[in-house]
């Protein structure tokens, strides 16, 4: 970052250009961009924290998004109280699985596009548009991704539009995925789909909808040595934000403690979660 | 063998000053309020897409008159310097105070720098604190001389009568509904007839403390403005000032073509929509 020595704004600063934060650094500041750093050849992936499940699902008017909160290096747990989940804007959410460092950097520049866009144009992009930018953003970190330092991103946000809840899923080369209902990514990822699959309904209330993605953290939990699972002794229980068409609300500490208790008393009864019937 | 005309320094600056001056004051009036809750902005703007307001950080918005392409410029250098500061540092590293400087210093290098012609802008950056007494208003003007403000600040238009009549009504600490009726009464007491005006003719946004997302700026829809205005009569007796106008200062032997905006047309647009020949010179 360069400013001028006479504390005049410079001349990048004052030239025409787009609205798009990124391409603005990529122009005049680019080694604030995540993915403009050489890193040898080296293999990271055992080296670095790492975030591991998220899961997301929709319910009538909105989308949850929940994630643990464990970060693991290699056979460490590198931290037991990390947030993944985060605001993108007021009416989005955004979370990570993946390389703990990048995926917080691309968070937020991510925010900082989002919200740079809108002061520019006075409008907020369209929820496509958002989601598009957040694969540019992934395309870039595309050589670090195959060293080992791949960010996996979970978009989810309220359409205007549409009047509900919509779910982005990516790939490590930028691919964008639009998903129905529900999803999952990280390592638990697997296990947090099966009992999604298992317990989401379309008309789950809200407050259903975060028992559900609870229910299927701790299942990813349960089955994946990665993903942490609620820290009774500690009190440290998933983030959890609901989008709607009243914005990004996260969800107090003690309203998810609640449901979790709840959970976690049944769960007494039956460590494998609630059933569900063989047919219907 | 030609000589050259020897202009001394004191005209140069002089003539320099008189030609953004005279473009300002084409304009309309905008107007940047401390109520109890935070700071108020408001514009006489018949534009409902081109804003002499904007947002800029979290605490801070840009409220500018005069010629748009050139104050848009200055905006969104603000913008682009406040997000980048705000992503190396921390959202709260970005200040009033910084950006206020980067703008003082370069309308001031723009206004004496031979090569460029001064910016016809005068531009306020206001940050809001947590308390009234924490906020801050920055006032620049087109040579960059900078003054920090209290209560309120008028520029553009007949900003000096707008600013009598604030002057003469402001008390500290009032309500928001309050502040709004006083801008909006005095940006109708800027000549000696008294005009009332309707929300569509005003731009009207708010730093508001209380709001409890990070970014305190709110646009006041011209719904909202109608219903506030609504409930409060307007002040129509004119002010009594009205015969001894403020006098433009023309000594400068300025011909007519050296004036920035294009002659004639219609007052009362201000931003000329583009078919208009010659509108896009029009400052705000």
């Amino acid at each position: 970052m360069t400013f001028d020595a006479s504390g005049r704004l410079p001349e990048a600063f004052l030239t025409p250009g787009g609205s798009s934060f990124m391409d603005f650094l990529a122009g005049h500041a680019p080694d604030l961009l995540p993915g403009r750093r050489s890193l040898g050849s080296a293999d990271f992936s055992a080296d670095v924290p790492h975030g591991t499940t998220i899961v997301a699902a929709t319910f009538p008017g909105g989308v949850v998004m929940a994630g643990d909160r464990r970060a693991t290096m290699g056979n460490i747990i590198a931290q037991r109280d990390i947030e993944k989940v985060f605001p993108a804007d007021e009416y989005s959410a955004v979370a990570f699985a993946g390389s703990a460092g990048f995926g917080i950097e691309m968070v937020r520049l991510f925010q900082v596009e989002l919200e740079h866009y809108e002061k520019l144009e006075g409008t907020t992009l369209s929820l496509d548009g958002k989601a598009n930018r957040l694969s540019a953003l992934i395309r870039g970190n595309l050589a670090m991704a195959m060293q080992g330092l791949a960010v996996v991103p979970l978009f989810a946000g309220y359409d205007e539009d549409l009047q509900g809840g919509r779910i982005f899923s990516y790939d490590p080369t930028g691919g964008r995925y639009e998903e129905t209902h529900f999803h999952s990514v990280g390592s638990g990822s697997l296990f947090a789909r099966g009992a999604l699959k298992k317990l989401y309904r379309e008309d789950l209330s809200a407050t259903d909808c975060v028992t559900v993605a609870i229910q299927s953290l701790i299942d990813a939990a349960d089955d994946d040595s990665a993903t942490g699972g609620p820290d009774m002794l500690r009190r440290i229980f998933p983030v959890v934000g609901v989008v709607t068409a009243d914005g990004y609300l996260r969800l107090p500490e003690d309203e998810v403690a609640d449901i979790v208790d709840r959970v976690w008393a049944e769960r007494h009864l039956r460590p494998d979660g609630p059933a569900s019937a063989t047919l219907t | 063998m030609s000589v050259p005309f020897y202009v001394s320094p004191e005209q140069l600056m002089r003539d320099r000053a008189d030609f953004a001056r005279k473009g300002i004051a084409k304009g309309r009036s905008a107007i940047a309020l401390q109520y109890a809750d935070g700071i108020l902005f408001v514009a006489e703007n018949r534009s409902p897409a081109l804003h002499k307001v904007a947002e800029i950080y979290d605490r801070m918005a840009f409220a500018a008159v005069g010629r748009y392409n050139e104050f848009e410029n200055l905006r969104i250098a603000g913008v682009r310097l406040a997000d980048m500061r705000g992503y190396s540092y921390d959202r709260r590293d970005v200040t009033g105070r910084a950006l206020a400087n980067a703008y003082a210093q370069t309308l001031g290098a723009i206004f004496s720098s031979g090569g460029e012609k001064p910016l016809e802008v005068e531009i306020l950056v206001a940050e809001i604190g947590t308390s009234t007494a924490e906020d801050q208003i920055y006032r620049l003007t087109y040579d960059g001389s900078i003054a920090d403000v209290r209560g309120y600040a008028v520029m553009g238009g007949p900003a000096e009568q707008v600013a009598d009549y604030i002057g003469e009504h402001y008390q500290e600490g009032i309500s928001l509904a309050g502040a709004l009726r006083l801008a909006v009464d005095a940006l109708g007491h800027d000549s000696n007839e008294v005009r009332e005006l309707t929300p569509d003719q005003i731009e009207v946004a708010v730093l508001d403390r209380t709001r409890t997302q990070v970014r305190k700026f709110k646009r006041i829809s011209e719904e909202t403005l109608g219903r506030i205005l609504s409930e409060s009569s307007p002040d129509t007796t004119p002010t009594e000032s009205s015969a001894d106008k403020p006098e433009e200062t023309d000594e400068s032997a300025e011909a007519a073509g050296d004036t920035p905006v294009a002659p004639g047309g219609d007052d009362d647009v201000p931003v000329a929509p583009p078919e208009e020949p010659g509108g896009d010179d029009r400052p705000l």
